[in-house]
C-alpha cells in the first residue's frame, strides 16, 4: 500500500526538507513507521514513546482525523493521503 | 442603567432539500446571521460578559481585550460599547478588511498581531497586554460560558425546530458551539454524533516555530465529538457557492466547510437528519472574491486568509 504522507513545514527538517513523503503501510502506524525507517527522528516528533498520537499532532487520513476512526490502526487504502498537522487556534 | 439589549436567538431552522445526498437523508440549517451582529458568535460574547458580570470580575468602565478572528470581536465589541467597556480587539493582520472595519464601527480598538502566527499570535499579544494588568480578558477559549451559551440556548433551539437529530455539524474554532450544542443534544439522544468541521490550517496561515506552539482550546474536549473532517479552502469555496446557486442563502466560507464536512458524513448513513450550523452570511467576504472567477481562483485568492 503506497502512501503519501504531507509533512508540515514544522516537521521538514526531520524529512530533509520534504514536503511530501512517499512509505509504505497497511496501517495509519505502519506508514509513520516507515517514514520513521527512512528519516529517523520522524517518529518521535509525532507519537509518543508509549505509541499514543501526539496530544498537538493531528493525522488526517483523506481528510479526515484518525482519532475518530481507528487511530494509528486505522487501515490505509493503497493510494490514499495522509495529513500531519499541528493544533491550532481558531475562533 | 445601561442597555440591556434581549438575549440573541432564536435563530432560524430551515431546510435544504436542494443539496440532499437521497431522499430518506433530511439536511437543516441553523441560520446564525439572524443575530444581532450577524454571527453566531453573539451567544458566546452575551454569555461571557453576563458571567464575567456576575462573578465580580468586571463592571462598567473596565477595559477588556480578546482575541479572535474576527465575529467574536464583533460581538463583545456591540455589547461592550451598549454596557460601557472600553474594547481592544487582537486579529490576525490577516484577516478580511470589512472584519476590521466592522470592529471599528462597533466602537473597537483593533490590534493586529502578525497573521502567520493565525489565531495562536492573536492569543499571544492579546495575552500579553491583559498581563499588563489594565485589561481584562473574557478568552473564548477558556471560558466555559462560551460552550454553554450553546447548551443553554442554541441546542435546545435545534431540539424544539428540529426534534432529536441524526448528526449535527458545525465549524471547529474555539470548540464552543460543539461542545455546548453537542452536549445538549446528547442528552436528549446518545445517538446524535457530534462532527467538526476543521478549516484548512494552510501552510502561510499555520507558520508555526515548533510544535509547541500548537494549542488545544481549553474548552475542546476532543472525546466529545465524533468525526473532524478537515475541509480544504476549494472545498469550502465550492460547497459555500453551491449553497447560493441551489438554496439562495448567502453564507460564509466556514458555512460552505460545514456543508461539505455534512455530505462527507451523511456517505456512511442510509437515513438520517442532520443539523448544520451556519456561522455568519456571506458579506465579510466579499473583498476575498469568494464568489468571483473560478473556484480555483477564489481559493487562491483566500489560502493564507483567515475565514
Amino acid at each position: 500500500m503506497s502512501v503519501e504522507v504531507m509533512i508540515p513545514t514544522v516537521l521538514r527538517p526531520k524529512t530533509g526538507g520534504q514536503a511530501v513523503v512517499c512509505a509504505e503501510g497497511t496501517t495509519v502506524r505502519e506508514v509513520l513507521a516507515a517514514v520513521e525507517a527512512v528519516h529517523p527522528g520522524f517518529g518521535p516528533m509525532v507519537v509518543e514513546a508509549s505509541g499514543a498520537l501526539k496530544r498537538f499532532i493531528n493525522v488526517f487520513l483523506d481528510d479526515e482525523d484518525v482519532r475518530y476512526r481507528q487511530g494509528l490502526d486505522t487501515p490505509v487504502a493503497d493510494g490514499a493521503t495522509l495529513l500531519i498537522l499541528p493544533a491550532v487556534a481558531g475562533g | 442603567m445601561a442597555a440591556r439589549p434581549a438575549a440573541p436567538g432564536p435563530t432560524p431552522l430551515v431546510p435544504l432539500p436542494a443539496l440532499s445526498p437521497r431522499p430518506a437523508i433530511s439536511l437543516w440549517a441553523k441560520l446564525e446571521w439572524h443575530n444581532p451582529t450577524g454571527s453566531v458568535k453573539d451567544r458566546p460574547a452575551r454569555w461571557m460578559l453576563d458571567a464575567a458580570e456576575r462573578d465580580g470580575l468586571v463592571e462598567p468602565g473596565d477595559a477588556l481585550v480578546e482575541p479572535t478572528s474576527g465575529n467574536t470581536g464583533i460581538a463583545l465589541a456591540r455589547l461592550a460599547r451598549l454596557r460601557g467597556y472600553p474594547m481592544t480587539v487582537v486579529v490576525p493582520d490577516n484577516v478580511g478588511e470589512e472584519r476590521k472595519a466592522l470592529l471599528r464601527a462597533f466602537g473597537a480598538e483593533v490590534v493586529e498581531s502578525p497573521g502567520e502566527r493565525g489565531a495562536n499570535g492573536a492569543v499571544e499579544v492579546a495575552s500579553d497586554i491583559a498581563a499588563a494588568g489594565r485589561h481584562t480578558m473574557l478568552f473564548q477559549y477558556a471560558n466555559p460560558a462560551n460552550p454553554q451559551s450553546h447548551y443553554e440556548r442554541t441546542g435546545p433551539e435545534i431540539l424544539e425546530q428540529a426534534g432529536l437529530v441524526d448528526a449535527f455539524v458545525a465549524g471547529l474554532g474555539t470548540g464552543g458551539t460543539l461542545m455546548g450544542v453537542g452536549r445538549a443534544l446528547r442528552e436528549a439522544d446518545p445517538a446524535t454524533r457530534v462532527v467538526a468541521a476543521a478549516p484548512p490550517a494552510g501552510e502561510s496561515v499555520l507558520g508555526l516555530r515548533s510544535l509547541e506552539d500548537g494549542y488545544v482550546p481549553p474548552i475542546f474536549d476532543p472525546a466529545a465529538i465524533d468525526a473532524r473532517i478537515l475541509v480544504s479552502t476549494a472545498d469550502a469555496v465550492r460547497a459555500t457557492r453551491r449553497l447560493l446557486v441551489e438554496e439562495g442563502l448567502f453564507v460564509g466560507l466556514s458555512s460552505g466547510a460545514v456543508l461539505h464536512a455534512a455530505l462527507r458524513w451523511a456517505e456512511r448513513l442510509e437515513e438520517g437528519r442532520l443539523v448544520l450550523l451556519f456561522a455568519d452570511a456571506g458579506w465579510k467576504y466579499l473583498s476575498a472574491g469568494a464568489w468571483e472567477g473560478t473556484v480555483e481562483q477564489a481559493a487562491a485568492r483566500l489560502n493564507g486568509r483567515l475565514w
